[in-house]
């Protein structure tokens, strides 16, 4: 069941590589569209199925390439079905925002139909090949989309500085899960087997090394300070799509990483040094919200803000590690903050990027100081984008609040001085918003040279139906959260117990 | 004594049709020529049923006084060769065609690649060179078949070469001779540890500069981008894939079999090898704009990451499975990338290859494929090499070399994506003509060598107990 939601997008993207070049183009992205929504219904399917106590479920195991201790081992818990229905409900929503989209769309597509299943398939990979296999080739496909689509020739510079970036980082994960398996015996490359075994306890200066190279191989792909430089150029050029996929899955594939390999693999260490990660989480949250206060660029202030958000994730797995000081029902809060704090990132932000999207298609630019007084002529899209602004600086009644308070409330009593330096993220976020706004949709209308006499369209269908859609889960996630807490909780709790071992 | 014929089946198929090719050759008229193609292509065919049934009868075995040894490494290692010989055959096809000397081609083929196969094989000193040199004449006539300026000037640096470090080579023969008392690996095992250090560690890298010029390892890799951009392109295929086949394994086998117990550090000077060769490959590979200079030094820094493997030849158990199947998915991969070059005779800088996406998109695909999977990026069958390799060489004890070439590895996705990029650029139009495409063979050999690259990855399964096994003494 689980290797056919992970592998449906790519069947229907062989099928249509496969059929005559006769299709128009919107019968591509009907396909698309149709493709995403079944394989969301069958993840919604198995989230019903889902016993939030029962641990990893729908397991699959088969021997893939023995010899080599690799196997293709797939099955889903608290921490993975959230991610996997986001997900689903990014690419369905990106699937229907690309309806207008005109510029060689068969390509396009089933670029995107790939990515999906190289997302699907990082999530729900229990074992560290199968999930390097689709850590990298995440990255091909997202360099292909940011060169391919993006915004011109510094698309290609964007995207190459993307690929050396993350693909260093992958490569330093690769040399960690060597490391790992050759501490295990018999070797292995299985997370269950190594999670079970914890065959680097006690092994000093080996484990750090390990840690270190998988910590900075996620740490690249999250991205952490000092990681973080390939993601605003990245973000800048892409196009709107690629964008809000890089942001709301791809990052998410670093800090899942962190709470299902690092953590559970290598507790002793993680605890060892709990205090480098968290003080790496706080510097992410000050930095990247300073840093987003200083941009003139739109797209380019909320690629920094994702900096911020990926810092509390940090944070509070590195205060999830930390046992002096707290209880853990606080560290397991934490966690659980961690894994809301992603499904509600990968929400807004990627609502927010669709947005930009919106923005840059009528006027160009995503230059802030180039609009004023836009909510005049476009009422629908100023409402959505104060929304999703308000959303993504953490106002109570949306995902992010309740993330960022399970977030601040598990690691304050473990590392008080960094949450409170973590908290001052929340006040210059809510700054930055709020000055973007006012800059763009209030005062006197004023618009770029390139929109036409005829005055600027506000938001369309599709693109309404794509952003509203992720945002009115993350409001029903903010209103009523726990039918999405009840599943992590318990997962959490399991990770928890890992650690404290 | 074990005089067994029957075991030596591969290479007699291929020397004999290669007589008999020549024969055949000077009889037929021009436009029958291709005869000998097919049965150069039968002979390789043949060689790998032989094979096969050699490795499913469980027969394996030394011949003649212990100087041949067929085991594992022999048996996967004439698959890869034979395999990668039958692609090189197919790619060839459309460029000599009606050639007045296209039997010669053929013949002098299969020719260096009986002598690759022996020197797989070889158990002896004696019998390594012999092999070697076989392996290496016909390719010097191959590298200037198109008997044209560059093709000459090329011919004559490689064979300069190999004449100069054969003569080393065997000069190290005798160094090692003198030292062991015997040629035959098996003795030289007991011999060695008791001889003067200084005698054997001369005679080791005399020997072993034979192999590394077969190899196209640094010091002796000046040859390879002279040789790649004057031959012809299934020529440069050839000689940057198969002789690197045979010397690995032959480099492999001389180390793991004669010197294990010897006092010389040669693990080290192979790790500083393997480090010096990826590193200067993928330096001088950067700003290449000529595809096949680019295809060279890609080649060279490819051999730095085979060469890790024989470092930690005897120090993990691992190392003769991650030489092998890297051999195996670089033999494909580097094929693919050929054939590609073949298939389009016209584009010979990267700019040439601007749009080639939307005008030859299969052959777009290959490329993706196959320069990418030489980066080593999932699932292909390069990435299963790197990770055994890489494997190896940490459990062996050179993580430094591990993480050398993990930095390596990032810098060669530099100058791969730099073909990549124009590949799939729509702003400029190529330069009408410079996406014609050759013929049907070439293509066909592309596809082959892309998917076999990539089912080395994906089914690596089937293949990785294939190449576990004890080498015979």
């Amino acid at each position: 069941m689980l290797s056919i939601v992970t592998f449906l997008p790519l069947l229907v993207c062989a099928a249509l590589l496969l059929w005559p070049r006769t299709l128009p183009d919107l019968a591509y992205t009907w396909a698309w569209i149709v493709t995403a929504a079944v394989d969301l219904a069958l993840v919604i399917v198995l989230w019903v199925g889902f016993d939030s106590h029962g641990g990893m479920q729908y397991e699959q195991r088969v021997r893939w390439i023995p010899g080599a201790g690799v196997g293709y081992h797939v099955g889903v818990d608290g921490l993975s079905l959230p991610l996997v229905a986001l997900t689903c409900l990014l690419f369905l929503a990106v699937a229907v925002y690309s309806l207008r989209e005109t510029r060689r769309v068969r390509p396009y597509v089933c670029l995107f139909l790939f990515l999906q299943t190289v997302s699907l398939g990082l999530f729900v990979a229990l074992d560290l090949i199968l999930f390097f296999v689709f850590f990298d080739l995440s990255i091909v496909g997202m360099f292909f989309v940011i060169a391919g689509w993006g915004h011109g020739e510094r698309a290609r510079a964007a995207a190459l500085k993307f690929f050396l970036y993350t693909f260093t980082g992958s490569l330093a994960l690769l040399l960690g899960f060597i490391g790992l398996y050759l501490a295990a015996d018999p070797h292995t490359f299985d997370i269950v087997d190594l999670t079970r075994t914890d065959p680097l306890a006690g092994r000093g200066l080996y484990a750090g090394l390990v840690l270190l190279a998988i910590g900075v191989g996620l740490a690249v792909k999250t991205p952490t300070v000092p990681f973080h430089t390939w993601l605003p150029p990245a973000h800048t050029d892409a196009p709107a799509t690629g964008s809000a996929i890089l942001a709301g899955v791809l990052l998410k594939m670093g800090t899942y990483g962190f709470v299902r390999i690092a953590m559970p693999l290598l507790p002793g260490t993680w605890r060892h040094y709990a205090l480098v990660i968290t003080i790496i989480g706080v510097v992410s949250v000050v930095y990247g919200a300073l840093v987003a206060l200083a941009q003139t660029d739109f797209k380019r202030m909320i690629a920094y803000t994702s900096v911020n958000h990926m810092g509390y994730i940090v944070l509070a797995i590195g205060a999830a590690g930390t046992l002096a000081g707290s209880d853990a029902q606080a560290r397991s809060l934490a966690v659980t903050g961690a894994v809301t704090q992603m499904i509600s990132h990968g929400l807004i932000t990627g609502a927010l990027f669709l947005l930009s999207g919106v923005l840059y298609d009528r006027g160009q630019t995503y230059a802030i100081g180039a609009y004023s007084g836009l909510a005049a002529h476009t009422p629908r899209f100023a409402a959505v984008t104060a929304v999703a602004a308000f959303a993504g600086l953490g106002i109570p009644g949306f995902s992010g609040f309740i993330a960022e308070f399970q977030i601040f409330t598990g690691s304050l009593a473990s590392q008080a001085i960094a949450t409170a330096i973590a908290v001052t993220g929340i006040l210059i976020t809510a700054a930055l918003f709020l000055r973007a706004l006012r800059a763009m949709f209030l005062g006197a209308p004023r618009l770029p040279q390139a929109i036409s006499a005829a005055g600027v369209t506000d938001l369309r269908s599709s693109e309404a139906i794509s952003s509203v859609s992720l945002l009115a889960l993350a409001l029903a996630i903010g209103v009523v959260p726990r039918w999405l807490l009840d599943v992590i909780e318990p997962a959490s709790r399991a990770v928890i117990g890992l650690v404290a071992r | 004594m074990n005089e067994n014929l029957t075991a030596l089946i591969p290479e007699m198929a291929l020397l004999g049709t290669a007589v008999l090719g020549l024969l055949a050759g000077s009889w037929l008229p021009r436009r029958r020529q291709w005869i000998v193609a097919v049965l150069a292509a039968a002979a390789c065919t043949t060689a790998l049923i032989a094979t096969a049934l050699t490795m499913t009868g469980g027969r394996e075995q030394t011949v003649f006084s212990h100087t041949f040894a067929i085991d594992t490494a022999t048996d996967v290692g004439r698959l890869i060769v034979l395999g990668a010989l039958l692609l090189v055959i197919a790619m060839s096809v459309e460029t000599v065609r009606g050639h007045r000397r296209e039997a010669e081609y053929w013949v002098l083929l299969l020719l260096s690649g009986g002598g690759t196969l022996a020197m797989i094989g070889a158990n002896d000193l004696l019998m390594l060179f012999a092999a070697y040199l076989l392996a290496s004449i016909p390719a010097y006539a191959l590298a200037g078949f198109a008997k044209d300026a560059r093709g000459t000037e090329a011919a004559l640096k490689y064979y300069l070469m190999g004449a100069l470090l054969g003569t080393t080579m065997l000069a190290g023969t005798a160094l090692l001779y003198g030292a062991g008392h015997a040629t035959l690996y098996r003795q030289l095992r007991a011999a060695l540890p008791a001889a003067p250090y200084g005698l054997v560690a001369v005679g080791l890298i005399a020997t072993l500069a034979g192999l590394l010029f077969k190899a196209g390892a640094v010091p002796a890799h000046f040859w390879v981008p002279d040789v790649t951009d004057g031959a012809p392109t299934p020529i440069a295929a050839y000689v940057t894939t198969l002789p690197k086949i045979g010397a690995l394994i032959a480099v492999y086998r001389l180390l793991h079999q004669a010197l294990a117990g010897s006092g010389v550090n040669w693990p080290l000077l192979l790790a500083i090898l393997a480090a010096v060769t990826m590193t200067l490959g993928n330096l001088a590979a950067f700003f290449q704009t000529s595809v096949k200079r680019l295809l060279a030094y890609s080649t060279i820094s490819q051999v730095g990451y085979l060469l890790m493997a024989l470092a930690v030849a005897t120090r993990t158990d691992v190392a003769q499975r991650g030489l092998l199947v890297y051999l195996a998915a670089y033999a494909a991969t580097n094929i693919a990338v050929f054939a590609v070059a073949t298939e389009l005779p016209h584009a010979h800088t990267l700019a040439d290859y601007r749009g080639l996406a939307r005008d030859r998109p299969g052959l777009a695909g290959v490329l993706v494929v196959c320069l990418l999977g030489l980066v080593g990026t999932p699932p292909t069958g390069v990435f299963l090499g790197k990770l055994e390799v890489f494997t190896a060489t940490v459990n062996g004890g050179y993580t430094w070399l591990a993480a050398l070439a993990v930095a390596n590895t990032v810098a060669s996705l530099f100058y791969y994506l730099r073909w990549l990029a124009p590949v799939f650029s729509i702003s400029r139009p190529a330069t009408v003509g410079d996406h014609t495409v050759l013929g049907r063979w070439a293509a066909a050999s592309a596809y082959t060598a892309a998917t076999l690259s990539l089912l080395l990855g994906i089914a690596g399964g089937a293949l990785l107990p294939l190449t576990t096994g004890p080498l015979l003494p």
